[in-house]
């Protein structure tokens, strides 16, 4: 009879789950009902600054839908557009986007707001970059190795940028991984590698947006703040049904005219204002943005 | 010091008001966890009798290779599942990626050498006599294997249970084939994990809390059943 403990409970795990199910997936989200579902990756500093949070519900209340949203860095979000998990990406790095649209990935490149990249670091500034060019800063970080960088290391759009301004500054990338235990891939998200800074007195790149959402948790300041490299554009692509028929394109585009339209692209400009006095996000429906 | 106290306190709060983020969270753990579990051992027990009944050339060998994969890391299987799943994998078809349902077959595959190999060493730790016994007796194959089972309840129990603390304390596997996607794929783990990263430690906190007293509520469960 004593087998009735085993039968007990693998009978209890069984009714554990289904309860569960029901407490878990309420609201709408149980996966085995037919409910039309968009998937949305997206570069982390979206999601960290709490956009994504804030314009979810109202795409999906608008079109009846349910937005899945990945918070992804850009590389990662590139790669899940191209192998067809999700439906729509919006991400930050404009020379990757173009290629992803150039080999049938996507099915067009719309950038709908901007910011800028900011090197933000310790306020006693031990490594004296305050007030140089991205450029200098970095080379000064380089040659002297008297402050530590903190580097995202995960091929996101920031890492892109910090690739990009290194090249400007002429350096290859390989021998500045490897130049010294200065610099530091933390291999993570743009929140988790800022706070991995502030606790290590390091630098580091960031964006403006994630910076201001994350500032009260940080002793990191802006550094340096000024020079053309440091534009940071947002971009919207819709998956192309060419490169994944199962894609659900029509509610991508539906996606891409929601961000692009004049009511959202209003909210976009206003985010965040209120709380951090100065604007997160600059809304450019449509248009690249020249400075 | 005072800010893992404050965070307690708030943690504390967060369970005891039984706030809707929190329960939603430990539910949907709970349920996807539960789920695999059942799965798991519904294949591992009557596969773990047959090895264990049961004499083939590299039996010895499979028992080692499903002991190895005891420890078969999470990431792994995360990648693994991902590759197959995706729609551009073999099976991507079934498009099921970023879902609990595919975090549910990762955690089957695994917690189930967990529950087999410790089914099977439970097994063999029962006198063969019993076995011997009932087949003089005229047990049938199935019938001497239930006896056998029955024997070593206790011992079974505790692999399945061991398989369902993995399935619930793991992060990686769901990380990557759930996606942490807020209300949908969002377990205990990866909420601790995104929250931490954020900063925000008392949601994490308190999400640990509650995995630390599922855990306590399994093992005192485990213990009376053993001491009866």
């Amino acid at each position: 009879m004593k087998r009735k403990i085993i039968v007990a409970t693998l009978v209890g795990l069984a009714i554990a789950s289904l309860l569960a199910s029901f407490v878990g997936c309420g609201g709408g989200t149980n996966p085995l009902a037919p409910q039309e579902r968009l998937k949305i990756a997206t570069t982390t500093s979206l999601y960290d600054t709490g956009l994504w949070g804030y314009l979810e519900p109202m795409f999906e209340e608008e079109y009846g839908v349910e937005v899945d949203i990945l918070s992804a860095g850009t590389g990662i979000a590139l790669e899940y557009g191209m192998r067809g998990d999700v439906d729509v990406i919006t991400i930050h790095d404009k020379a990757r986007e173009v290629q992803f649209v150039a080999d049938g990935y996507g099915v067009e490149r719309v950038p709908f707001a901007y910011n800028y990249f900011l090197i933000v670091g310790p306020a006693d500034d031990p490594a004296g970059i305050k007030g140089l060019s991205p450029e200098d800063a970095f080379r000064t970080l380089y040659e002297t190795g008297s402050g530590s960088f903190i580097s995202r290391g995960d091929d996101s759009g920031t890492h892109s940028k910090e690739k990009a301004i290194w090249a400007s500054a002429g350096y290859d990338y390989e021998e500045v991984r490897t130049a010294g235990q200065w610099y530091v891939e933390a291999g993570r998200g743009m929140g988790a590698t800022l706070l991995m800074a502030s606790e290590m007195g390091g630098y580091t790149l960031t964006d403006m947006g994630t910076f201001l959402s994350y500032k009260s948790e940080l002793e990191l300041v802006p550094i340096v703040d000024e020079g053309a490299i440091l534009l940071n554009v947002y971009s919207v692509i819709a998956v192309s049904p060419e490169s994944n028929p199962n894609t659900n394109i029509e509610m991508a585009n539906n996606l891409v005219a929601f961000l692009t339209s004049p009511e959202i692209q209003e909210l976009i400009g206003n985010y965040g204002v209120e709380e951090y006095g100065m604007q997160l996000f600059t809304p450019c429906a449509g248009a690249e943005p020249t400075s | 010091m005072t800010e893992l106290w404050d965070g307690l306190v708030t943690a504390l709060k967060l369970i005891v008001s039984l706030n809707p983020e929190v329960m939603e969270i430990a539910g949907r753990s709970l349920a996807i966890s539960a789920t695999s579990s059942t799965i798991a051992a519904l294949i591992c027990l009557p596969l773990g009798a047959v090895i264990h009944s049961n004499k083939f050339p590299g039996k010895r060998t499979l028992i080692n290779i499903v002991q190895t994969l005891f420890s078969l890391p999470t990431v792994a299987v995360g990648l693994f599942v991902f590759v197959l799943f995706s729609r551009a994998g073999p099976i991507g078809g079934l498009d099921i990626m970023f879902t609990p349902v595919v975090m549910v077959i990762g955690q089957v595959i695994l917690i189930s050498p967990i529950m087999l190999g410790l089914t099977v060493s439970a097994l063999s730790g029962v006198d063969k006599t019993i076995a011997d016994t009932a087949i003089s007796l005229g047990a049938s194959g199935f019938q001497t294997a239930v006896i056998t089972l029955r024997e070593a309840r206790f011992a079974v129990l505790a692999g399945l249970i061991m398989g369902f603390g993995r399935a619930i304390s793991e992060v990686g596997l769901s990380l990557m084939v759930g996606g942490n996607i807020a209300g949908f794929t969002r377990t205990i783990t990866t909420t601790i994990s995104l929250e931490t990263s954020k900063g925000d430690l008392e949601l994490a906190l308190a999400l640990g809390i509650i995995l630390i007293v599922i855990a306590l509520v399994i093992n005192l469960v485990l213990n009376r059943v053993q001491q009866k």
